[in-house]
């Protein structure tokens, strides 16, 4: 199958300068890009081993001796193309907070509990019906000094590969209803609100596991269409 | 039926543990900065820089990502039908230093088909992802020492008077070939950056 990547698409993504996220201004390029037609670099991309995943790196919840403290959560999901195709064998890596708000990571000096039983990393790969799934449990909300009393809804990063290497996307899941949307310049800095929403997981019943876990479904899409057959 | 791509988030200051551990954190890395494999061949090269934001500080905090042809000019990808001749995957992932630098371990890369049968300059697209960054900002790396970079066609898009920071600077450190590539985010030698 051939691929091709409208740019029309990045519509959907924030803009590089987005002020009220004030780590942006300094960052981000000034200068016009420069408009290309995709070449083989831009339309091929990388591909994985069969050991990138090893089993377990899925569940968050099994990587020490006990436990994590925290509500322990489902995240699933399908990851497509924008013809709505699935897109099979893609590496999804994710890392989050703990149930308290803390990172693991050494620079994170929130004052909350790091948890010993939980280091907040995982990855999977998509099934051929382009699905995954993580377990583990969900992030608190934590402050951050972008503005007085800033704090992050609760969010899982996600990172993706898709068909090439302009379908690489980094994004945030979040959880639905969450109180703190409308005070986060990131979550915000996503214009549209369709285009915001969908980043936005949906509390899934039905995925439920009854005693055990609460289920929460993200599906995501990423850039790449299929060539009609009168182009290929 | 068209489907809405997800947007894009940070990757925020908090990533290494996940995609970058490098022996720092209790997980293993899916990528590395040494993309060599024993049976690639062409020419062993060290790539090396530092990243700046717009105050000319350096970037501690962010990740980059580059994707290669092999020294025949061949992508390890599905979307590139040419069959090739080692398991060289031509893809690198980074985290940069307290000093902002970075550097990378691979080969150097053959020229590569272009637009219209015209042929590409050997390069390297490199993918730059930090916090304060909602999306990746895309690059790539030339070298000073191929005479096709003159004949490249996407240097040609370039305005003449900023090719030069696409174009990687080569040394010779113990014997071993090394090119230098700074990225700077703003300023008067704003790397280059392209809208893909
Ligand atoms: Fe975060």
């Amino acid at each position: 199958m051939t691929f091709f990547f409208p740019t029309q698409s990045l519509s959907a993504f924030p803009p590089r300068l987005s002020p009220g996220y004030k780590s942006t201004p300094k960052r981000c390029p000034t200068k016009p890009l420069i408009l290309m037609k995709h070449t083989l670099s831009e339309l091929t991309g990388p591909v994985y081993g069969q050991d990138a995943v090893q089993p377990g790196d899925e569940d968050l919840t099994r990587q020490h001796a006990g436990e994590p403290l925290g509500e322990r959560i489902i995240v699933h999901g399908r990851v497509l193309d924008e013809d709505g195709r699935p897109v099979p064998n893609a590496l999804v890596e994710i890392w989050q907070a703990n149930a308290c708000g803390r990172y693991i990571h050494v620079v994170d000096q929130h004052p909350a509990p790091l948890d010993p039983n939980f280091t907040g990393a995982g990855r999977s790969k998509t099934d051929e019906n382009g699905h995954y799934k993580f377990i583990t449990v969900k992030p608190g909300a934590y402050p951050w000094g972008n503005h007085p009393n800033a704090w992050r809804p609760a969010h899982i990063h996600f990172s993706m590969f898709g068909h090439s290497f302009v379908s690489r996307l980094v994004t945030q899941m979040y959880f639905p209803g969450d109180p703190l949307f409308q005070y986060d310049p990131i979550f915000n800095s996503v214009t549209d609100e369709n285009a915001r929403n969908r980043m936005v997981s949906s509390f899934d019943l039905e995925n439920t596991v009854p005693e055990w876990a609460l289920a929460y479904r993200f599906d995501i899409v990423l850039r790449g269409r299929n060539q009609t057959p009168m182009e290929s | 039926m068209t489907f809405g791509i997800t947007p894009s988030q940070t990757v925020g200051p908090y990533f290494a543990y996940g995609l970058t551990p490098n022996g720092k954190y209790d997980w293993k890395d899916t990528f590395g900065n040494n993309l060599v494999t024993a049976d690639a061949a062409g020419e062993r090269i060290r790539i090396e820089g530092r990243i700046f934001d717009g105050d000319g500080a350096p970037i501690t905090d962010s990740m980059l990502e580059i994707w290669q042809a092999d020294a025949q000019g061949r992508y390890a990808s599905p979307a590139d039908p040419r069959p090739r001749n080692s398991t060289f995957q031509g893809f690198g992932r980074t985290g940069t230093d307290a000093e902002g630098r970075f550097s990378f371990e691979t080969i150097k890369p053959g020229s590569v088909p272009g637009p219209d049968d015209t042929p590409q300059a050997p390069h390297i697209l490199v993918g730059v992802f930090a916090r304060g960054m909602l999306r990746q900002s895309y690059t790539r790396i030339y070298f000073d020492d191929e005479p096709g970079n003159a004949a490249d066609p996407i240097l040609a898009l370039v305005p003449a008077d900023r090719r030069g920071t696409l174009v990687a600077a080569k040394s010779v450190q113990n014997g071993h070939p090394v090119y230098t590539f700074d990225i700077r985010m703003q300023g008067d030698t704003e790397t280059v950056f392209f809208e893909i």
